[in-house]
């Protein structure tokens, strides 16, 4: 009994030790929602020194939480159990999260950076006038390979992924519009199908693909194609481009049937508590310096004119990850689905893991 | 009088039990009825008698038994020689350590080591083998899930192995019993409880496993935690989600009904 009882206070001087370190570590940035700035982002998707640049220039502390699907977000998101600053849904999310009354509009006299925009990327069907969102990334879905590995296979056509020769070789995203879309493309059809028998061939098409699927996994499949453990994989243009800077052996290719065109944008959504410091953090993103600062750190496309002729002129010519506006019109953007057919892409997303043993 | 204030001592526990017990068990009984828009249906469970589902169902008691198997093949021998070591308490301790080590950093570090240039592809190199990627496989997925539940499985039957008064094997072996025949009759019945708990702490999660399907199995073992876990973030169906949960309870219940221990009757005879 009496150790029980010296255990239980050594854990609780230890625990208040802990918190007074972790008090005492913190206090530079203040507490409460008022200076602080609570930022919801993909994984790998920020320069994070960017953060510290942007708390030492307002003084604000910035608390960085991410997410790993859009679906994951939107769900924390409308929970409200944390009071999330910024996010940062893709276009069809930032659809859904409109008709749910999840976002904040933005006042855009306080945003004098968005100049830096290209026009192309704003005033979008998924967000009229870019009322609630601003620009961050867009790139493309395409396939990332390794030519000393596959042959002369060159996938400018999503058929090359069935090749007998890429046997347990193929790595898939672990994303239903992903991989239902590209069966969906491979068939001429649009990755928004909402015709039962065009998702059903596809699905049955997609099965075929099973012998030649080794796995389907997320961000870790980065690592891999790094060293050389994966041949090919389906995935997106940056995390492309990740892949490609650290092993110069790789290419990526976007095939010719279609593909999918997706943008980043940052939002501010409902749970919001520090409006004005979302806005500064959005205005701080969009100038050219951190604008070009970040694309260099996370490899995806910027929409920011300004920041791409700080960059690089060999990245922004390249156009495996900035297409010409002609290669752009082949790619579709993904719509909400809506829950039913959101729900059926899953099944069938389902059924084909299922179908892979 | 002590009636009294042992029954109002108990009303903390039916709180306890009524709000994080029965509440959230009926909550997922109500929305596993309810359809992607809020009515009252019965399709989620027409829906997880499809094919799909059950051979989901099928696949996942498959592994969880492949699991359960191997632990015990592993623990019961381990947690044996244990309570024949001098210093038992030590090495039992070192067993349990690993699992204080959070479970997915464990499950990345096996990413590593299965890799195609990790150390175990390096020994089989010095053999002369070909490298070859254990990760995604079916073996590398029941390796890696084996590893995580050995500390659970060896624990209780250590305790009953412990437990195990001596004196009953010596009166086994001078009554002329081999030692296999005093394994076989005398320390293994005795210990069975210890067992069926073991299988309960495994067999139970093994289930529900998710992630670890993910990251060792590249997906291409799909559990009913994976689908839950599907369900609820990605496609947002909460009724199909719940409809697989409330399953998962089904299942787990009629686990510890056969696992169970049976007090009343039996043995004593």
């Amino acid at each position: 009994m009496k150790s029980l009882i010296q255990a239980t206070i050594a854990i609780l001087v230890v625990s208040a030790l802990l918190f007074y370190a972790a008090d005492t570590l913190s206090a530079g940035g203040g507490k409460g929602g008022k200076n602080t700035l609570t930022i919801f982002n993909w994984g790998e998707y920020i320069d994070p020194d960017l953060l510290k640049a942007f708390e030492k220039e307002t003084g604000i502390h910035v608390i960085y939480e991410t997410f790993d699907s859009n679906e994951a977000m939107m769900t924390k998101i409308q929970q409200g159990g944390t009071a999330y600053d910024i996010a940062v849904p893709s276009e069809y999310m930032i659809e859904k999260m409109k008709e749910e009354n999840l976002l904040i509009p933005l006042d855009k006299t306080k945003l004098p950076n968005l100049k830096n925009i290209d026009p192309y990327f704003l005033d979008l069907p998924f967000d009229d006038n870019n009322h609630y969102s601003i620009p961050y990334f867009w790139g493309t879905v395409g396939i990332v390979y390794n030519p000393s590995l596959v042959g002369d296979l060159d996938f400018t056509s999503w058929e090359d992924l069935w090749d007998p020769s890429l046997k347990r070789k193929v790595f898939l995203v672990d994303g239903a519009r992903e991989v239902i879309g590209m069966g969906l493309n491979s068939l001429g059809y649009s990755l928004n199908s909402l015709d039962d028998n065009e998702l059903r061939e596809a699905t049955n098409k997609l099965i075929t693909l099973a012998p030649n699927v080794k796995a389907i996994i997320g961000d870790e499949i980065t690592p891999l194609m790094i060293n050389n453990e994966a041949t090919v994989a389906l995935t997106w243009s940056g995390q492309a481009a990740d892949m490609m800077f650290e092993n110069e052996e790789l290419d990526f290719a976007v095939p010719e049937e279609g593909s999918n065109l997706w943008f980043d944008n940052m939002v501010i959504p409902k749970t919001s508590k520090n409006i004005d410091g979302a806005h500064a953090f959005i205005n701080f993103m969009l100038s050219a310096d951190a604008g070009a600062r970040n694309a260099d750190y996370v490899g995806y496309s910027t929409p920011n004119i300004a920041a791409m002729d700080l960059m690089d002129e060999e990245v922004v010519t390249d156009e495996r990850y900035y297409p010409s506006e002609e290669q752009r019109d082949t790619l579709e953007v993904y719509k909400n689905l809506g829950p039913d057919y959101l729900g059926k892409y899953n099944e069938l997303f389902l059924e084909f893991k299922m179908s892979i043993r | 009088m002590q009636t009294k204030t042992s029954k109002s001592a108990l009303f903390p526990y039916v709180l306890w039990i009524a709000f994080f017990v029965i509440a959230p068990i009926a909550l997922v009984v109500y929305y596993s009825l309810l359809d992607l828009h809020g009515n009252f249906t019965l399709d989620n469970y027409k829906a997880f008698f499809s094919s799909v589902y059950l051979k989901m169902t099928l696949s996942s008691f498959w592994y969880a038994f492949l699991i359960t198997f191997f632990t015990l093949l592993i623990s019961y021998p381990t947690a044996y020689f244990l309570t024949k070591t001098k210093h038992k308490q030590l090495w039992l301790l070192l067993i349990i350590i690993p699992s204080w080590i959070n479970l997915l950093l464990k499950t990345y570090a096996f990413i590593g080591i299965f890799g195609l240039y990790g150390p175990i592809n390096a020994f089989i190199e010095v053999f002369g083998f070909d490298p070859k990627q254990m990760l995604f496989t079916d073996i590398s997925f029941v390796f890696v899930s084996v590893y995580i539940f050995i500390p659970f499985m060896i624990l209780p039957i250590f305790n009953s192995l412990d437990r195990l008064n001596p004196t009953l094997i010596y009166a086994a072996r001078d009554l002329g019993a081999s030692a296999f025949t005093t394994f076989r009759r005398v320390v293994l019945p005795l210990t069975m409880d210890g067992v069926k708990s073991g299988i309960q702490v495994v067999f139970i999660p093994a289930l529900s496993l998710f992630m670890i399907t993910r990251l060792i199995a590249g997906n291409r073992v799909i559990t009913l935690g994976t689908a839950i876990e599907q369900q609820f973030l990605v496609t947002q169906n909460w009724g199909m989600g719940s409809t697989i949960a409330v399953f998962l309870i089904l299942f787990m219940v009629i686990i510890m009904l056969i696992t169970g221990q049976k007090d009343k009757g039996g043995r004593v005879r």
